[in-house]
């Protein structure tokens, strides 16, 4: 037995991720010290400093990162083998941040509610009892949401930095916890929000062990939790591998069900509804990148060497995953369940990309094409569900936000602005020209050709077209369909809602007129180091 | 000779995979999950033991450290979901479908 060394920790390098903890943890203290009144304003502004400052601070370690930019193998393992802080992990350290300062501000607003959060007054007062009332009628209100996103935010930053086992598995719970509880804080529809956040709740604790299992397995095979150590003893052993495809089996399956990837997706329709939709707009951007990111390092880094053991699982999950959440969107009568059931078909199309990437041993050229493609698409997914989310925000009535279809019929016709950018936004999504999502699925199929996956292309291109029947379906509901008067009505936001629409919509159009700039900043990112 | 403590903790494993298939309440359904938890801890450190180094045994600390933390955010969602139906199955939680 050898003894356990006094940890190094480069802190220049992982200080943007330290600065989004730190800063949640400063916003746990605020709430303990501070009184009722000034916590809004305190909460928002230490939340919006801590994620625009670790994103500068990412940027500074970026161009820091190497002087010698021409080498694909950029960056340095830190915190002695746990975090590989290379080009993939801050661009998506960056996206991650992106998308917490856009989440932070639709968290912050407070004008579709009538001066208070979207978030429960008092989360342990029952619905509809005299007490929720009081605390309705009082103002209250649950501060502790910024806390709680930074929380989630420092923990998809720790995930796809990962290169030990340890690390993903702690990291895997750090956001994982937060965005449990924020499910269940709806102001309106509570027992629909609690409902999610249990289900939420139970299957991740559910999945969670079966991931640690597998953990554990593979560390029985490889006497080690380091990638790098993985690594080794995968391609050098010549021992029986029962272990070793148990426990990728286990791991890969608590992956995929944070991704909601078919078949551990059932948990996304129900949470995404349930939740309120700032924190599903959160979730479904936030959880993806980061998730996405954690699993490709791990096969490519740790499991490169048997890729072509495990290549036909992610095959079958990938065709699967896009044709049962394009098929059963078609049948969805409410909005934000078939916004759900659209973000497992694009984990299906994002695996495609996972596939496109041939690390077989020595890093390649198409390897940098795959780890490019997969991050493109994923910015721009996460751009227009972001905005998407947040336009469902808008659409009202008496009881808060009307989701089901029938109360968007006719939205067209009061409100052409609103229902039109959701319109693009939805065709963004479906893949059509002049949109990013054009872009994002063409180098995503490009990269799975160039790997010679051209039969998983050609399911994906067929899929793509009866995905764009429901898009479309919800663009002639809103603006063909007979409107009666439901009540329905588009709610006047605050800037902050407004701000996160305009950035979504104009990422999404920019990413399609011209996305060179950012293919070009995705080739210099590089590979994902050993 | 750890064979017999691996076997011992696929089995541990295997019954609280079981048992939150089957059982209904949400708080025994969580305690299988712990269950599931702690036969992943039995075999990090047969592994440990196997293998002749620490990680195992640290990893089990830091499993124990996330299950504790799970227990707080698990219960407090389960209370209130007791405290508003006056009950507890996972069955009666079913307003969100299709």
């Amino acid at each position: 037995m050898n003894t356990i060394p006094t940890p190094q920790i480069d802190y220049f390098q992982v200080a943007p991720m330290l600065i989004v903890l730190g800063a949640a943890v400063i916003g746990v203290l605020a709430e303990a010290i501070l009184p009722r009144r000034q916590r809004y304003l305190a909460q928002v502004a230490i939340s919006f400093v801590g994620l625009l400052s670790a994103l500068v601070m990412a940027v500074f370690v970026f161009k820091r990162l190497d002087p010698n930019s021409l080498s694909p193998k950029r960056g340095q393992v830190v915190a002695m083998g746990s975090l590989a802080i290379d080009g993939p992990t801050l661009f998506t350290w960056a996206l991650v941040l992106i998308f917490g300062l856009l989440a932070l501000m639709i968290f912050a607003e407070r004008h579709l509610e009538g001066g208070v959060l979207a978030f429960a007054g008092q989360a342990a007062a029952m619905p509809g009892t005299e007490a929720e009332r009081e605390a309705s009628s009082r103002g209250l209100e649950h501060t502790e949401v910024f806390p709680l996103l930074l929380f989630a935010v420092g923990g998809m930053m720790m995930f796809p930095a990962s290169t030990d086992m340890l690390a993903l598995f702690v990291a895997l719970e750090v956001f994982s916890l937060p965005l449990y509880l924020l499910c269940g804080l709806a102001r309106r529809r509570r027992l629909l929000s609690q409902e999610a956040a249990l289900k939420y709740f139970l299957l991740g604790a559910f999945s969670s062990a079966f991931f640690v299992y597998g953990i554990s397995l593979v560390y029985g095979f490889a006497g080690s939790m380091s990638y790098a150590g993985i690594a080794q003893a995968v391609a050098g052993s010549s021992d029986s591998k029962v272990l070793l495809y148990g426990g990728l089996g286990l791991m890969v399956a608590g992956l995929l069900f944070k991704v909601g990837a078919v078949p551990f997706h059932n948990w996304t329709p129900d949470v995404y509804q349930g939740a309120p939709t700032a924190v599903t707009a959160f979730m479904a951007a936030g959880t993806k990148v980061a998730a996405f990111v954690a699993l490709l390092r791990l096969m490519y880094v740790a499991f490169g060497a048997i890729h072509v053991n495990w290549a036909p699982m992610i095959w079958i999950v990938a065709i699967l995953t896009m044709v049962i959440g394009s098929v059963v969107a078609v049948a969805q009568t409410d909005v934000k369940r078939l916004l759900a059931y659209s973000s497992v078909a694009h984990a299906g199309f994002i695996l495609v990309g996972l596939l496109g990437i041939r690390a077989l041993g020595e890093v390649g050229p198409q390897d940098a094409d795959g780890v490019t493609a997969v991050l493109f698409y994923l910015t721009t997914y996460g751009f227009m569900t972001l905005a998407a989310f947040t336009i469902v925000t808008l659409v009202r009535d008496a009881n808060g936000e009307a989701t089901s279809m029938k109360h968007w019929a006719g939205l067209g016709k009061k409100s052409p602005l609103l229902a039109g950018v959701f319109a693009f936004l939805l065709l963004a999504m479906a893949g059509l020209p002049l949109t990013s999502g054009f872009t994002g699925k063409w180098v995503v199929f490009a990269a799975a050709m160039s790997a010679g996956a051209w039969p998983l292309v050609v399911v994906a291109v067929l899929i793509s077209v009866v995905a764009l029947v429901f898009y479309i379906r919800i663009i002639v509901v809103m603006f063909f369909a007979d409107s009666e008067d439901n009540g329905v009505s588009v709610a006047i936001p605050s800037p902050l809602t407004s701000t996160v629409i305009m950035i979504g919509t104009a990422v999404t159009l920019a990413l399609g007129l011209i996305p060179g700039p950012l293919l070009d900043l995705l080739s210099r990112v590089g590979v994902f180091i050993r | 000779m750890t064979t017999p403590f691996i076997a011992l903790s696929a089995i541990l494993f295997s019954i609280g995979a079981i048992g939150v298939l089957i059982r209904r309440n949400a708080i025994v359904v969580f305690m299988c999950v712990e269950l599931m938890l702690n036969a992943t801890n039995l075999s990090l450190i047969t592994f440990a033991r196997t293998n002749g180094n620490l990680e195992g045994q640290v990893a089990a600390f830091f499993v124990m450290v996330v299950a504790a933390a799970e227990v707080v955010v698990g219960l407090a969602i389960i209370m209130t979901i007791f405290r508003t139906r006056r009950s507890a199955s996972v069955d009666d939680a079913s307003l969100l479908k299709y």
